[in-house]
């Protein structure tokens, strides 16, 4: 019997080192004549315990990290494959606080198994939601979903029940579902991790989500910026197609659905659903007017789901467990489960999937330990590029989507990145405008030009030229953004400007709060 | 890089492979651009044509991709991220650092075309910041030191 060695192929793991330790473990149980079966498995998403390896024992999974390419001898050395004492050891990898206090429903199999292999897939309970899913008829699995109260993981938040249904009523020969993949938001991951670490749960959902509007075919939008995810998921395909999990008889059901990988170009707006498709259809990624709704007319004009990966990848456990097992976590009007992502100046940066309703504060002290700095944590930008600066005295929002959207904030993607008290907040409001610049597509004015303005009069107040003037002409563009914008790119980008511009005034050279309005 | 000739080539072995894809423009950018290194302005009229499209209308998708370039890359393409998560750990000053290491800004190349320098926006490893992509390769938490010795590395290994 060989002894079982995991070491994640996750790409922040291997950004750290996880390929040249899996080689250098190689090596040495050559050396030592000691057979292994090595795993690469994705990772458990304790990113500053990165390269975490893992033993199989008697006992279960023991953990050692962040386990360096030096540290390999004395691992042997210390019978670390029978999970022996050892400097970096961690113990019970499912007794890690971290990973112990939360709730993985989407994630359940993240970091456990070989992501790419179906049966490894199958055992952790694997396919169960779509057989269930093929026997039942479409509108009781839509009705599962819109019962399982799943809100759209994208950012928008909506509900995921209501889009599919509309799609099932809407008759056409050809439908498609495509699976927004282009995870654009800074501080945003667990698309990128799933997809590596869990590729066929995507794969599921995406052929439930098929079977239960009637569309044949499905596309997943992915994010050049990926390739570790593409090579995953391209292979994941395969393999579906070879067992029959997809094809034109999806497990001799005489249902069809097929999957192919698309890749983006880096463009940030390509992840706006019509920008998308527009992308998809070969064309420049220009922003399309609603209506009409992608379900009545999306992609090449057909019946379209657009879903984040996150929101599809969640499909499965309801289709397993029922709607009621996912809609009891949770508060609100927000249910289930949302896979947090802790990242920039944060001890402890990873993934944490919660039911909604933890604090901000718990997030960031509980979990994330405090800044990595050591420094005192002096904002937080939730849910991305287009998402508000939180201050210290709003740390006791919980987390949920009603709760934030009282404070003028958005939870978006599930992406938290913390700056400690050297950030000036000035500068990252000049990023935001600078951003959207960039990123705009162009087809609407207050966003074109308005970025662009915005950029320079950010350049005049960090300047310290003529505040009196600037301020409030920082704030009309806001406006002009907000209330002239097609989409949220020109529309939002006020969220990070305007909150840092309030909750930090003294950043932008105004000591009296007065001045700021 | 290719010969001219045997550039055409490649490019209409790709186009007739994929023209009939739907949405065929992307997947014939990627292939060529990966095959080739990059785009090359002469070959935009075989991909209209191919695909029937104006030539502008290629030109147009090609211009509208930060990813897509009409010029040849350097031996080594450092892929440095700019976003926030990025800018919390440092990502600023490293930047500047990198841009005066290697004698560059963004979007050019060394004179002695070893490296081209492209922003991203976000590579998803914003657990590990600051983060940086060289071809495939991803790395994070880059320090200066960090950033020197992976450039040594990719030296000895040329
Ligand atoms: C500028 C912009 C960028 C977006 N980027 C993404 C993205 O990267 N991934 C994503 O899933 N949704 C993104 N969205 C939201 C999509 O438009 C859409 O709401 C989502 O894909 C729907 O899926 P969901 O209901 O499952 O969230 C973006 C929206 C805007 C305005
Ligand atoms: S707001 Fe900006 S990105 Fe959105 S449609 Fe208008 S120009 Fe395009
Ligand atoms: S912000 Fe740099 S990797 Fe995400």
């Amino acid at each position: 019997m060989s002894f079982v060695v995991y070491v994640p192929c996750d790409s922040s793991a291997i950004s750290l080192g996880a390929n040249r330790v899996a080689a250098a473990i190689i090596q040495e149980a050559q050396k030592r004549g000691i057979a292994i079966e090595l795993v690469r498995n994705g990772s458990r998403g304790l990113f500053w315990l990165e390269p975490m390896v893992e033993v199989e024992t008697s006992a279960g999974r023991i953990a050692y990290g962040p386990v360096q390419v030096t540290d390999v001898a004395s691992l042997f050395g210390a019978n670390f494959l029978e999970g022996g004492a050892h400097a970096l050891a961690l113990g019970h990898t499912e007794e890690l606080s971290y990973l112990k206090k939360q709730q993985r429903l989407t994630f359940a199999r993240c970091g456990k198994t070989d992501p790419v292999n179906l049966d490894d897939y199958i055992k952790n309970d694997g396919y169960c939601g779509l057989s269930n899913a093929l026997k039942m008829a479409p509108h009781d699995i839509v009705k599962a979903v819109t019962d399982s109260g799943l809100r759209g993981r994208g950012g928008a938040a909506f509900p995921t029940g209501i889009k599919w249904n509309t799609v099932l009523n809407t008759p056409s020969e050809q439908k498609y579902i495509i699976c927004n993949a282009d995870e654009g938001d800074s501080g945003t991951f667990s698309d990128r991790m799933i997809m590596e670490g869990d590729p066929f749960v995507l794969i599921e959902g995406m052929t439930i989500a098929g079977i239960a509007v009637g569309a044949t075919q499905g596309y997943i939008y992915l994010r050049v910026e990926y390739p570790h995810a593409h090579k995953a998921l391209n292979s994941a395909i395969e393999k579906a197609y070879e067992a029959g999990y997809l094809g034109d008889d999806v497990l001799g059901s005489g249902k069809a659905f097929h999957l192919e990988v698309r890749l983006g170009a880096g463009a940030y707006i390509c992840g706006e659903e019509t920008s998308l498709m527009e992308s998809l259809e070969g064309k420049r990624g220009l922003v399309r007017f609603k209506p009409p709704l992608p379900a009545i007319s999306g992609l090449f004009g057909k019946p379209t789901v657009v879903n984040n990966v996150i929101s599809l990848a969640s499909v499965p456990i309801i289709l397993d467990k029922g709607g009621d097992y996912y809609r009891d976590f949770g508060m609100g009007r927000s249910r289930g489960t949302l896979p947090l992502q802790l990242a920039g100046n944060i001890k402890q940066a990873g993934l944490v999937e919660l039911a909604f309703g933890i604090t901000l504060r718990e997030l960031l002290y509980d979990f994330g330990g405090g800044s990595a700095s050591g420094r005192p944590i002096k904002a937080v930008q939730v849910g991305g590029p287009l998402g508000a600066y939180l201050p210290e005295s709003q740390f006791d929002t919980p987390l949920d989507y009603e709760a934030f959207a009282a404070i003028w904030a958005v939870l978006g993607h599930g992406g938290v990145v913390v700056f400690d008290d050297t950030a000036d907040m000035a500068t990252m409001a000049r990023y935001s405008m600078e951003f959207c610049a960039i990123e705009s597509c162009g087809k609407c004015t207050p966003c074109r030009i308005g970025s662009t303005r915005g950029t320079e009069v950010m350049d005049e107040i960090i300047e310290g030229h003529d505040l009196s003037k600037n301020i409030p002409l920082l704030r009309d563009l806001c406006n002009t953004l907000l209330n002239g914008s097609l989409c949220a790119l020109g529309g939002m980008t006020p969220y990070p400007v305007l909150s840092a511009l309030n909750h930090f005034p003294e950043d932008f050279g105004i000591n009296d709060k007065a001045d700021a309005a | 890089m290719t010969e001219p000739h045997s550039m055409q080539v490649t490019v209409q072995e790709i186009t007739t492979a994929l023209k009939d894809k739907p949405g065929a423009l992307l997947p014939i950018l990627h292939a060529i651009q990966d095959t080739v290194g990059y785009i090359p302005t002469v070959c935009v009229p075989q991909i209209a044509g191919a695909l029937n499209l104006s030539r502008a209308e290629v030109h147009g998708v090609i211009s509208f991709y930060h990813y897509f370039r009409d010029t040849p890359p350097g031996k080594h393409t450092i892929h440095l991220c700019r976003a926030e998560s990025c800018q919390s750990m440092g990502g600023k000053s490293l930047e500047s650092y990198v841009k005066t290491k290697l004698g560059i800004d963004f979007h050019e190349t060394t004179a002695d075309g070893k490296y081209s320098l492209e922003p991203v926006y976000c590579l998803g490893n914003c657990a590990c910041s600051p983060a940086m992509q060289i071809d495939e390769e991803i790395y994070g938490r880059v320090s200066e030191k960090t950033f020197d010795s992976t450039l040594t590395d990719l030296e000895n290994l040329a």
